[in-house]
């Protein structure tokens, strides 16, 4: 018999918060509505696989503007000059800026040795997206639970290799002949050829084997971006072992793919390639999957994209030596534990795709000769994107953004950072909220987050004694996703509870990556959480998955709200 | 028609699960219960929900657990709760895996009071399954279908895949090798991620599972047809008394037993070759004459065949390849003749290996032994799925012709009639009587056209009809 009643109990998990009795802290009305913070950041390399390591170090407002002393040994910087900005790289970081620069009157010009569009347009974002898109249409289309469930019929989906290689292109041209003409029309001189730095607001570019012109700038900005890292050891050949440029030309997709790295780039590559029917094995040097994401993120997503995929994975190993196929033979792979540096493993493959993150692209900038020495191919530069050389002076006149001083490197961020230099020079001080730049991985169901994650936030509040609370929201709760079917996700803030200041938002779901602005938009404005949840969000959207996520944070009494204007307005 | 089905390629997991059916109705007993080893029941986390599925145990099997303590994360139509202990004691068994769905109110883990009790909760646990899922057979049964179906949508997905063009074998027909370079003599298994996930799952050893993947690499549908095979071989005979059901209702629905719905899913898989058929008369006086003569050796109607067919398949090696992705012939290496046997309660394939250089007394022999063995179902899996020609012979039975469905994964297979003494009219004007049999060969056209199975067949009339060289 069973003589056993029920033993367990419930709780729910969504809307708890870390009540907490501290007193509650004076709390100065957000008075800064313009991006606000000094934040300096630090980070390695590994900034696609996220940059989020320790991005809170903050430094007092005074801005000291310490000119450099060896500005002399340059030469004397010119009287007059051929423009009033140059930017050496025509990457969308370079494209931001010199919209922002002709907008706020400037004469621009910008030096481009490749295409115009850089990494981002050309061998990035854009023509990922491309494959993103017609993966997330696979999947649908081969989901027969999913069909079935909304009632439709599908015979078997197919794809053609070369129609999915030839949108991505064709998407990339487009792009770029958008970019290339938004510049034109504004009157941005492009200037072909590669840029050298000569001197102090002097820079020459040229093509190999043509003689170079000299061109002198009030301001130049450095927006070289970067090129994939690749670890020694490994042999790319372009075919079998390749990167993310290769990949995304998708000459072929193999049966087995090898991915090392499983950050946003192997991530969202591993959702094109398992859509188009390929397997694939992660190879990752840290213990865990997706070591950048929020950990209930990761957890989520790992349950989500990685386990019921035809995916397995190592972790905590490194590749250390990667031969590709040659003579019948298959892409050899050998791994040796992380900690041990012992060999593990060795793995025969069909291709091997190496997404560890990348290297900055500052080779032959000349920055010797403004004695500039770049620390692991970065271009060192203080919170305002000023180049700092090699004595810790600011270089007058000289800043770098984008992935070239890898403070974050993201297209948008790089974009950002350039509009902040162009604010600067035109005499309005201004410094880019990093933590306010949100960050998308684009597999299906995508991956979102602006802000600290939740051990960040609770490290960062353990330093500075505040409270961190946590609400979370289903996307099974909201109406949209489930008429779409796609209730998976998770929308997750982490705040806190004596103020209402938003620390982090973290979202895995449908449409996650057009969903996190409502977030990063109040962070980079400074709105608390008591004020955004009376805004509306239209009904049924998915937007009100963050509605009911701001709605359920427990904001204390005592925080003040700046209230709106509350009176009527006739319409 | 029904005996090609054994190279169907069939995850079911539930066959060893299902076993205990027999007859045990009367015994699905309900478990004794001592009070110190609680059940920890899937709650009801809302009004609305009826199931829930266990997100992540955030205690593992044997780990203490105080009164109060989150013990599992559970998933609800709303959203991820905590389900908190009751009681203080030890986690001493989980019953529904991370990523298992239970009704509420079912046991999901077991609570022992003190560490002495795990093993008694663990034992319990067990007993409990198999229990219910004895009791519950109905149950049992629906759940086959929908693991079916899930793993259904995966196949033409793989089989669709282009291989990258670096890595496909040479074009020509030269003959791949079957041992894995990087497995070192057998030492280590190389197995594609989702050929991994899917042993896993279904429980199949991989040690024992022949690659035919790239580089003779261990690929999903090797799994699934080692699957399936454990199916046929291991479920097959204690299920015996199942299928052998004494009356049977008429006007009822019975569900599929596992190997029904193997051999239907493989049915309805067969569908997506586009298959034909070429038919041929052959006289059989000489092989008659030919069996007469050495049956006191101890060889068989069925050796003779395999080994005529597969010195006929040595000339037309293009009948003896298949295709694997829809893009490329594969040339099998061997001749390996599988041939359909019908067992108790299914059918099965033993394989003859390298039929066309093996004598046909060892032959005979070989298919003697395989024959017990797959009588008393000890067939390994190599000695069942690895054949590259199947032949499947109703003569016995009086059949004269038939038509076989092609077993996927292979390029054709022949049905061979009975041989029967007939009045033909020759070639110089008289009439007489001549044994012949008809045979018909139903191949997948997409590598093997018309003419290659006309070419193929009449070589094969021609061995035959004058089969001295069988017996070098």
């Amino acid at each position: 018999m069973h003589s056993i009643c029920s033993q367990a109990t419930a709780v729910p998990r969504s809307n708890f918060a870390f009540d907490s009795h501290a007193p509650a802290l004076p709390i100065s009305k957000p008075i800064n509505l313009r991006f606000c913070g000094l934040r300096k950041e630090a980070f390695g390399f590994s900034g696609l696989t996220h940059s989020c390591s320790s991005r809170v170090r903050f430094t007092s407002r005074g801005h000291s503007k310490r000119i450099s002393a060896s500005a002399e040994n340059n030469g004397t910087p010119p009287k007059s000059f051929d423009y009033d900005l140059i930017i050496i790289g025509a990457g969308v970081g370079g494209h931001g800026a010199a919209l922002h620069a002709v907008e706020k009157g400037l004469k621009t010009a910008i030096i481009e040795g490749d295409v115009v569009g850089g990494t981002c347009v050309n061998r990035g974002c854009v023509p990922s997206k491309a494959l993103l898109a017609v993966s997330g249409k696979m999947r649908e289309l081969q989901s027969e639970h999913h069909m079935k469930a909304l009632g439709l019929q599908v015979s078997a989906a197919g794809y053609d290799r070369q129609g999915v290689a030839d949108h991505a292109n064709n998407l990339a041209s487009k792009i770029r002949s958008n970019l290339t003409n938004s510049m034109k029309a504004l009157g941005v001189d492009i200037l072909t050829g590669f840029g050298t730095v000569v001197g102090p607001q002097k820079v020459k570019y040229g093509k190999v084997g043509f003689p170079d012109n000299i061109v002198t700038a009030k301001d130049i900005i450095i927006a070289t971006g970067s090129v994939p890292f690749v670890p020694k050891g490994i042999e790319v050949d372009g075919k079998t072992v390749i990167t993310s440029d290769h990949a995304l030309k998708l000459e072929s997709v193999p049966d087995w793919i090898a991915i090392v790295g499983s950050g946003y780039i192997g991530l969202e590559f591993s959702d094109v390639y398992t859509a188009l029917g390929s397997e694939v094995t992660f190879i990752e040097a840290l213990d865990q999957l997706m070591p950048g994401f929020d950990p209930e993120i990761g957890k989520l997503a790992q349950r989500v994209l990685i386990n019921p995929r035809k995916i397995d994975y190592h972790t905590g190993v490194f590749a250390t030596k990667i031969t590709p196929a040659k003579d019948g033979k298959p892409v050899t792979i050998e791994l040796i534990d992380a900690k041990t540096k012992e060999p593990k493993d060795t793995l025969e493959v069909d291709a091997a795709l190496i997404a560890t993150g990348r290297a900055p692209f500052t080779n032959g900038l000349g920055l010797e000769n403004i004695n500039v020495e770049t620390q692991r191919g970065f271009v060192p530069v203080d919170e305002r994107m000023q180049v700092i050389d090699a004595n810790g002076n600011l270089v007058p006149h000289l800043y770098c953004i984008g992935d070239a001083n890898g403070k974050m490197m993201l297209a948008h961020a790089a974009s950002a950072q350039g509009i902040s230099v162009v604010e600067q020079v035109t005499g309005r001080d201004h410094v880019l909220n990093h933590l306010s730049i949100p960050a998308a991985c684009f597999t299906h169901p995508e991956i979102s987050m602006v802000g600290l994650t939740e051990p960040q936030a609770r490290e960062k509040a353990e330093k500075e004694g505040f409270e961190v609370s946590v609400a979370k929201t289903s996307f099974k709760a909201n109406t949209k996703a489930l008429a779409e079917n796609e209730g998976e996700g998770l929308a997750k803030l982490i705040y806190r509870p004596d103020n209402g200041e938003i620390l982090g938002v973290h979202i895995f779901g449908l449409h996650a990556a057009d969903l996190i602005h409502e977030a990063s938009n109040a962070i980079a404005l400074g709105t608390r959480i008591q004020d955004i949840k009376f805004a509306v969000h239209a009904h049924p959207t998915l937007s009100e998955v963050l509605d009911e996520l701001f709605k359920s944070a427990k904001v204390k009494a005592t925080a003040s709200s700046h209230v709106p204007v509350s009176e009527p307005v006739a319409v | 028609m029904a005996n090609i089905l054994q190279t169907s390629f069939l995850p079911s997991t539930s066959s060893l699960r299902r076993t205990p059916i027999s007859g045990s109705k009367g015994k699905s007993q309900v478990l004794q219960v001592k009070a110190k080893i609680r059940e920890i029941f899937m709650p009801a986390l809302s009004s609305t929900m009826t199931e829930g599925k266990i997100v992540s145990w955030m205690k593992s099997e044997g780990d203490k657990l105080s009164k109060g303590e989150s013990v599992v994360v559970v998933e609800s139509d709303k959203a991820d709760m905590d389900v908190e202990s009751f009681h203080e004691g030890f986690l001493a068994a989980i019953m529904v895996e991370e990523g298992g769905v239970a009704p509420v109110g079912s046991a999901i883990a077991l609570l022992a009071e003190t560490e002495d009790e795990i093993a008694e909760a663990k034992a319990k646990a067990k007993s409990q399954s198999s229990s219910s899922s004895s009791s519950s057979s109905q149950k049992a049964v629906e759940e086959q279908p929908k693991q079916i179906e899930e793993a259904a949508p995966d196949v033409p997905a793989a089989s669709s895949v282009a291989a990258a063009p670096a890595v496909l074998a040479p074009k020509t027909v030269a003959l791949g090798s079957a041992v894995h370079p990087a497995s070192e003599g057998g030492k280590r298994i190389v197995a594609s991620p989702y050929a991994k996930k899917l042993a896993k799952e279904l429980k199949v050893d991989l040690g024992t599972v022949v690659g035919t993947g790239p580089m003779g690499r261990i690929v999903a549908k090797d799994v699934e047809a080692a699957a399936v095979a454990v199916v046929g071989t291991v479920a097959a005979s204690p299920a015996k008394p199942a299928p052998v059901a004494p009356g049977i209702e008429l006007g009822t629905v019975v569900p599929f037993t596992t190997m029904q719905g193997a051999v239907s899913r493989n049915m309805v898989e067969s569908l997506s070759v586009p298959t034909f058929r070429v038919g041929y008369t052959i006289t059989t006086n000489a092989l008659d004459a030919l069996y007469k003569k050495i049956k006191s050796k101890g060889v068989t109607m069925t050796a003779l065949l395999a080994k005529a067919t597969a010195l006929a398949l040595a000339q037309h090696p293009v009948v003896n390849s298949c295709c694997r992705d829809g893009n490329s012939f594969t040339y099998n290496s061997s001749i390996n003749i599988a041939v359909a046997v019908a067992i108790d309660g299914g059918l099965i394939t033993p394989v003859l290996k390298d039929a066309d250089k093996v004598d046909i007394y060892t032959l005979s022999r070989k298919w003697k032994e395989l024959v017990d063995k797959a009588r008393a179902k000890q067939l390994q899996p190599h000695e069942y799925n690895t054949g590259t020609f199947t032949l499947s012979n109703l003569g016995m039975f009086g059949v004269d012709r038939f038509d076989a469905i092609l077993p996927p994964g292979t390029g054709a297979i022949m049905a061979v009639g009975a041989s029967q003494p007939t009045v033909v009219a020759s070639k110089d004007g008289r009439i007489g009587m001549k044994n012949q049999m008809q045979v018909n060969v139903t191949a997948d056209h997409r590598v093997i056209y018309g003419a290659d199975l006309a070419a193929f067949l009449q070589t094969l009339a021609k061995i035959v009809e004058d089969p001295k060289d069988l017996t070098f």
